[in-house]
């Protein structure tokens, strides 16, 4: 009887530690936003290298990428997770955005189909997510319905959001606009790609998953 | 020409969550513009657009989609007690959705008293 305790405790306290050990920490939004640039930004900063191709096409995220064992450190505290970075969800897709972005007719049909796979797959895995970042270009509306979907499904799910508001070094930018969109979560404003503001991310991060 | 469907809720609401986006996209894939009583919940709001691109192909480009959800969040006191017992008694019933075929609707704009809807058409006839 004793042992069958004994093994029930061990059990439990391995789940524990295997659940906390592997933190999923999920960067989400629609393409473009900067999701690659911003995983590229915390790899750098913590593992010093990069996660991910990024450009100026969208969709150039097609397939869900993990990085495992991020360890980051902040004021006295440690936190680490599989850091995934998810293709940009859209709800339409059409090959003659990346025709005109310069891409030829056979590779711009053929990432359109690609990107199509991705959105699924960000949608599949947002069951597999502890935590999230919800990454939005702070130059583009942040009401739209794409936006609204994606945080009304993590709420639902009651998974811990923290929204960045993503290329604050441009002129067009407008980080109060997505704050008063999203009132309810910390939204945060960022330059993941020179690293504006970088440090009270990682704050907001410790304060929602560590 | 653009074709608008209404579906009343009652259309909808004893179907499972799998039925009820089949049915939505179904016609939608018609080129027809789905105008639906109420919003479907949060989880079948992601399955319609998982669906909507595992149908993608040459002639289905994907969907437009708008949720018009009111909400009086000026209201205080009794009025506001009243709008929220309404919400509970009308649960997914209240709002609007819309559902277009990406082929035909390019954009919709959401504004508290307006949905403006952009067809290809209407851009074409802009540049002209």
């Amino acid at each position: 009887m004793i042992n069958i305790i004994k093994a029930f405790i061990n059990k439990v306290l391995k789940g524990l530690f295997k659940k906390k050990k592997n933190i999923k920490l999920g960067l989400y939004g629609p393409p473009n936003g900067g999701k690659t640039t911003l995983a590229n930004r915390i790899c750098k900063d913590w593992l010093g290298e990069d996660m991910g191709a990024v450009s100026n096409v969208a969709h150039e995220t097609r397939e869900v990428q993990i990085k495992e064992q991020v360890n980051i450190k902040s004021k006295g505290k440690e936190l680490t997770f599989n850091l995934v970075d998810t293709p940009g969800i859209a709800t339409k897709i059409d090959y003659e955005d990346f025709i005109k972005s310069g891409l030829k007719e056979k590779q711009a049909k053929q990432r359109a189909k690609e990107a199509t796979k991705g959105v699924i797959d960000s949608i599949k895995w947002l069951d597999e997510m502890d935590t999230v970042i919800i990454v939005l270009d702070a130059t583009k509306d942040p009401y739209t319905q794409v936006n609204i979907t994606i945080v009304g499904n993590l709420q639902a799910r009651k998974i811990p959001v923290l929204i960045v508001a993503n290329k604050s070094d441009l002129k067009k930018a407008d980080v109060k606009k997505v704050q008063s969109a999203y009132p309810q979560y910390n939204v945060i404003g960022i330059s993941a790609k020179y690293g504006n503001n970088i440090d009270k991310f990682y704050e907001g991060l410790f304060a929602i998953a560590g | 020409m653009v074709t608008l469907q209404f579906v009343p809720y009652h259309e909808i609401e004893d179907l499972g969550s799998a039925r009820r986006v089949k049915k939505l996209i179904d016609i939608v894939k018609q080129n027809k513009i789905v105008l639906l009583q109420g919003r479907l919940k949060k989880e079948e709001e992601t399955d319609l657009i998982s669906i909507a691109m595992e149908e993608f192909g040459d002639k289905f480009k994907g969907i437009e989609l708008a949720v018009i959800n009111p909400k009086n969040n000026d209201a205080t006191g009794l009025k506001k007690a009243r709008n929220n017992f309404f919400r509970f008694l009308l649960g997914n019933r209240q709002g609007l959705t819309i559902i277009g075929p990406a082929n035909i609707v390019t954009e919709i704009k959401k504004d508290p008293n307006k949905i403006e809807l952009y067809t290809k058409e209407a851009k074409k006839r802009k540049k002209k």
